[in-house]
């Protein structure tokens, strides 16, 4: 494969952002995001032809450096591409919802002042992800894993003068420090054992590793430390239990980024990572099953948390959560092309969802609050229809894409026999139920039921604006529903199409190491008899009949009947308390750890640097030398006769000395 | 002076005693009397008394020295001053005791130290007890001194002499004082004067004008 | 005969009360010059008694550079006590204690 064909994959869209946003303001709008465009379009066919030529040309994986940037004690430090299947895959998913999400920001911006700003953000990210998608050593790896954190830092607060969006982009890059502290480590762990930085020499010394005993903590094997650091790393990036709560605060930031980085590609990156590291994660189980909890447990209850929330797009980023903690039990069970294949699938609908959800808001005049809308089905065709696709993929209807990757996921859980193996089905199975529960519930009270924003215009217009007619929503123009088609067609049929070959016809080969004793995916492969076969079977199978009876739990809850929503709502209302605190995890960061940071900075503060430091040392010191100099000073009367004195008296005791010593 | 040799060297044992306690005296009153005055004369008693015992240990040059530039020019300088400068007497004598007891331990101290140095290290080889020979009679300390002291110590003579000339200088720099007013005669001022400084020709007309 | 002896303790005494003079004296400039003049009157005395002792002019010698400082050092201090009264309109010791820090 051509070295420099892959050079240009990140860097055309680096390019264009570093144009962009330098120069943006003088290129002019249309400029601007024809040329960001032009970027990531040439990123994403140049990563189309890779893939084909990879897939269907049978071109071999490409593995090596292409700039050393330092060596240093022996070690080399440089940007190098690992380009085979996995990363190919990542890398035509990644550039093809960055397209659409380029395209619609035409839309979606296009009133807003930093237009240009925001495409230079949108193309950078792109260059980021792909560099973390496209390594092949840690050190370029934690660049990337860097610099898409800070995308996202700078794209949740994008709209600057908001109080909220500082808040939550402090929030995200706090929390994912957390995260990249656990990473750094897992990597020096690694480090530490290979003495190298390329992902080669890790996977090779993989089960060297797992012999080794590191002496933390009483002695643990040094493989599951190195692992779960990194996984630590991933929960921070893929926001699984306990450092989720940056992602839903994350959705001040536009819809299109909500879109691209904290539903598609950024919040993936973890669950790519752990794939990626598969070689090294197959060597220890307990690992793996702390992963298989974490990931198991943030799919049912952040699940849950979307069931309560009345924000469209805070709705779809619980749904994100409670599927990235899908894709993560995958990882867990040792089914990873499952988790990559649902990463894939989920990307193009929770693109699509998040999009058509955008183009609500653009109908709604931005209102985003879910009470506030109904009916909207009649106004916005288009912007339904492909909704409505992206919910029945993500409530894993038969036949959709959804249907294939969690399907899969749940049957592998299922499957598996590590420690956690069980309550981990049980939390994904039950799962599926809420999904479709929140799902749907958002559909109807988008689209369908009362057109409750007459009463909110009405509400208004009562308060004084009688100008203020009721605004019936539109639909968006091309540019915003042309992305929406774009994404819907994948949506639909990426799953019938790909997963013969993705996830049971060993796509991945060498890219993902499975170890025998663990391969799940191989038991499903057997049962295995083309996708209409799996569909025609799907609508028998529990996730199915789950996800039915929580289609019939929202239609009854929440369009034929409203008032036994709230009804419930009073009557569980200890249940909605916790779970309009969102099981108080922001209670207990801000409170507990947030405070105890406080007092530890304080106290140090206090006692460390103004006691010790300042007080004890640096003034200490003067006052000791003060004190030594007033104490001396008295001996310095200025009386002549005191000097006098002394001499008198030294001259005596120097003779006396004399005497006794010589 | 030439009895016999036993007498001889019992006379000036008697003198050296003699003008030891007057010697001692003078020094006592030097520190302890009330008007400073008298102590500038105790002063000049004690080195008169110190010069007589020069003399009988046959220093004879720097005892006639001591007397000539002592007793009279520094002395005398002392007494002037004293005299010339108004002292509030009483001021002075006040706290006289106070740092007593610390001079007298530190004397005290200074007796024992000298006389541990004297009796306690035998002064390297020389013996203490020994009494002074008397000179030939030909012999001139004088002369001697002056032998040495403008041959091998010319040069620390020539250093001395150029110190004495600072000290005149710095000491008449010092009191030298320019009242306001003073009607005094400026030499240099005098001697650098041009004649076109003190006349000058003026044209005048012949006629007074109408 | 004189002795040795007798001429170091005599320069002893001579200075343990010129020591003592600068102790009780202390308020008076003028006799601590004074005062100092005894201390140099002492030393001069050792000088004498061992240059004769042993024969060695160079102790006599000494004396007589001793006594060129003490009269240059004499007509210094004095110099300067008689400014300090033209300035202070005294010389008293205790009113003199600018010189410390």
């Amino acid at each position: 494969m051509n070295p420099h064909l892959l050079i240009a994959i990140p860097l055309a869209p680096l390019i264009a952002a570093v144009i962009a946003g330098l120069a943006g303001h003088r290129i002019g709008r249309a400029a601007t995001h024809t040329l960001t465009i032009a970027g990531v379009a040439i990123a994403c066919g140049l990563s189309l032809y890779v893939l084909k030529q990879m897939y269907w040309d049978g071109v071999g994986t490409f593995n090596g450096p292409v700039y050393t940037w330092l060596v240093s004690d022996g070690v080399h430090i440089q940007v190098g591409f690992l380009i085979d299947r996995l990363s190919v895959l990542m890398m035509s998913v990644v550039t093809f919802v960055s397209l659409c999400v380029h395209v619609y920001t035409i839309g979606y911006m296009s009133d807003d002042p930093g237009y240009t700003r925001f495409f230079s953000y949108i193309s950078l990210f792109t260059f980021a992800m792909l560099m973390l998608v496209m390594a092949n050593n840690f050190m370029q790896l934690f660049f990337g894993w860097e610099a898409v954190g800070m995308v996202s830092y700078l794209l949740i607060g994008f709209w600057y003068t908001r109080p909220s969006a500082i808040f939550a982009n402090l929030k995200a890059f706090i929390v994912n420090r957390v995260g990249d502290f656990g990473f750094i480590l897992g990597i020096a762990a690694l480090f530490s054992y290979t003495h190298s930085l390329s992902y080669t020499t890790a996977f090779a010394a993989a089960p060297h590793i797992a012999q080794q005993t590191l002496p933390v903590f009483g002695g643990v094997n040094a493989l599951t430390l190195a692992c779960v650091c990194l996984f630590i790393g991933a929960m921070g990036k893929s926001a699984q239990v306990p450092l989720h709560v940056w992602l839903p605060d994350s959705m001040e930031g536009p819809t299109p980024i909500s879109a691209l980085i904290h539903a598609a590609t950024m919040v993936t990156a973890g669950i790519f990572m752990v794939a990626r590291m598969s070689p090294l994660f197959e060597y220890s189980n307990a690992a793996l099953s702390f992963v298989l909890v974490i990931g198991a447990t943030t799919a049912f209850f952040m699940g849950i948390l979307g069931v309560v929330n009345n924000d469209i797009k805070r709705v779809i980023a619980y749904s994100t959560l409670s599927q990235l903690g899908y894709m993560t039990a995958a990882l867990g069970a040792s089914a990873y092309s499952a988790a990559i294949f649902h990463l894939m699938t989920h990307a193009f609908f929770k693109a699509l969802l998040f999009l058509a959800a955008g183009s609500v808001i653009i109908g709604m005049h931005h209102e985003q609050d879910m009470r506030k809308m109904g009916g909207l089905g009649k106004y916005m065709p288009i912007t339904a229809l492909t909704c409505w696709i992206g919910g029945l993929a993500l409530v894993a209807t038969p036949f959709f894409s959804g249907f294939y990757s969690k399907d899969a996921i749940i049957e592998a859980v299922g499957l598996s026999h590590r420690w956690g193996s069980t309550y981990a089905y049980w939390c994904v199975l039950f799962g599926s139920f809420i999904t479709s529960l929140y799902t749907f519930r958002l559909l109807f009270m988008t689209f369908h039921g009362e057109e409750r924003f007459r009463h909110a215009a009405a509400d208004r217009s009562h308060a004084g604006h009688e100008e203020h007619a009721v605004h019936v929503p539109h639909e968006s123009p091309l540019v915003v529903t042309l992305p929406l088609i774009a994404l819907a067609i994948p949506s639909l049929i990426i799953g019938y199409l790909t997963v013969g070959k993705v996830l049971y016809g060993n796509y991945f080969g060498s890219a993902i190491m499975v170890r025998p004793q663990n391969d799940v995916l191989a038991h499903l492969a057997a049962d295995y008899h083309g996708p209409l076969r799996l569909a025609l079977q799907g609508f028998a199978g529990w996730p199915f009949l789950f996800a039915l009876a929580g289609f019939g739990t929202a239609w009854l809850f929440f369009l034929k009947r409203p008032a036994l929503a709230d009804a419930a709502a009073v009557k569980f209302a200890w249940l909605k308390r916790i779970l309009d605190q969102k099981f108080y995890f922001d209670w207990f960061n801000e409170q507990v750890i947030a405070r105890l940071g406080r007092g530890i900075g304080t106290g140090l503060w206090k006692a460390g640097d103004q006691g010790v430091i300042d007080g004890a040392l640096v003034n200490g010191t003067a006052a000791s030398v003060g004190w030594f100099g007033g104490v001396v000073r008295r001996v310095q009367s200025g009386y002549l006769y005191s000097y006098a004195f002394w001499i008198v008296i030294g001259l005596a005791a120097l003779l006396g000395w004399f005497l006794v010593h010589a | 002076m030439h009895p016999t040799g036993e007498t001889e060297a019992v006379l000036v044992q008697i003198l050296f005693y003699l003008f030891a306690t007057l010697l001692v005296a003078g020094a006592l009153g030097v520190i302890t009397a009330r008007n400073p005055v008298y102590s500038v004369l105790f002063l000049v008693f004690s080195f008169i008394n110190s010069a007589a015992i020069w003399l009988l240990v046959e220093a004879e040059f720097l005892a006639i020295v001591l007397v000539l530039v002592y007793v009279g020019a520094v002395m005398v300088l002392f007494l002037f001053v004293v005299m010339m400068l108004d002292i509030n007497l009483a001021e002075i004598r006040q706290g006289f005791t106070r740092f007593a007891w610390l001079g007298w331990i530190t004397a005290a101290a200074v007796i024992v130290e000298i006389v541990g140095v004297i009796w306690g290290h035998g002064l390297g080889g020389v013996d203490v007890g020994r009494g002074f020979v008397s000179e030939p009679a030909n012999y001139s300390n004088t002369l001697e001194l002056g032998r040495v002291l403008y041959t091998r110590y010319a040069y620390p003579f020539e250093l001395a002499g150029v110190l004495l000339v600072v000290a005149i200088v710095a000491a008449i720099a010092l009191t030298l004082r320019h009242r306001p007013g003073m009607k005094a005669q400026d030499v240099s001022r005098q001697v650098a004067v041009r004649a076109k400084d003190r006349l000058r020709v003026v044209k005048v007309s012949a006629e007074k004008r109408s | 005969m004189i002795t040795l002896a007798d001429l170091l303790t005599l320069s002893g005494i001579l200075f343990a009360l010129a020591v003592a003079g600068i102790f009780l004296n202390r308020k008076n400039v003028i006799l601590l010059l004074m005062c100092v003049e005894l201390l140099l009157l002492a030393a001069n005395f050792n000088f004498i008694a061992f240059s004769r002792m042993l024969g060695d002019l160079t102790g006599q010698v000494f004396v007589f550079f001793v006594l060129t400082v003490a009269a240059a050092e004499s007509a210094i201090g004095l110099a300067i006590l008689v400014v300090l009264f033209r300035e202070r309109r005294s010389i008293n010791v205790e009113d003199l204690n600018t010189l410390k820090g």
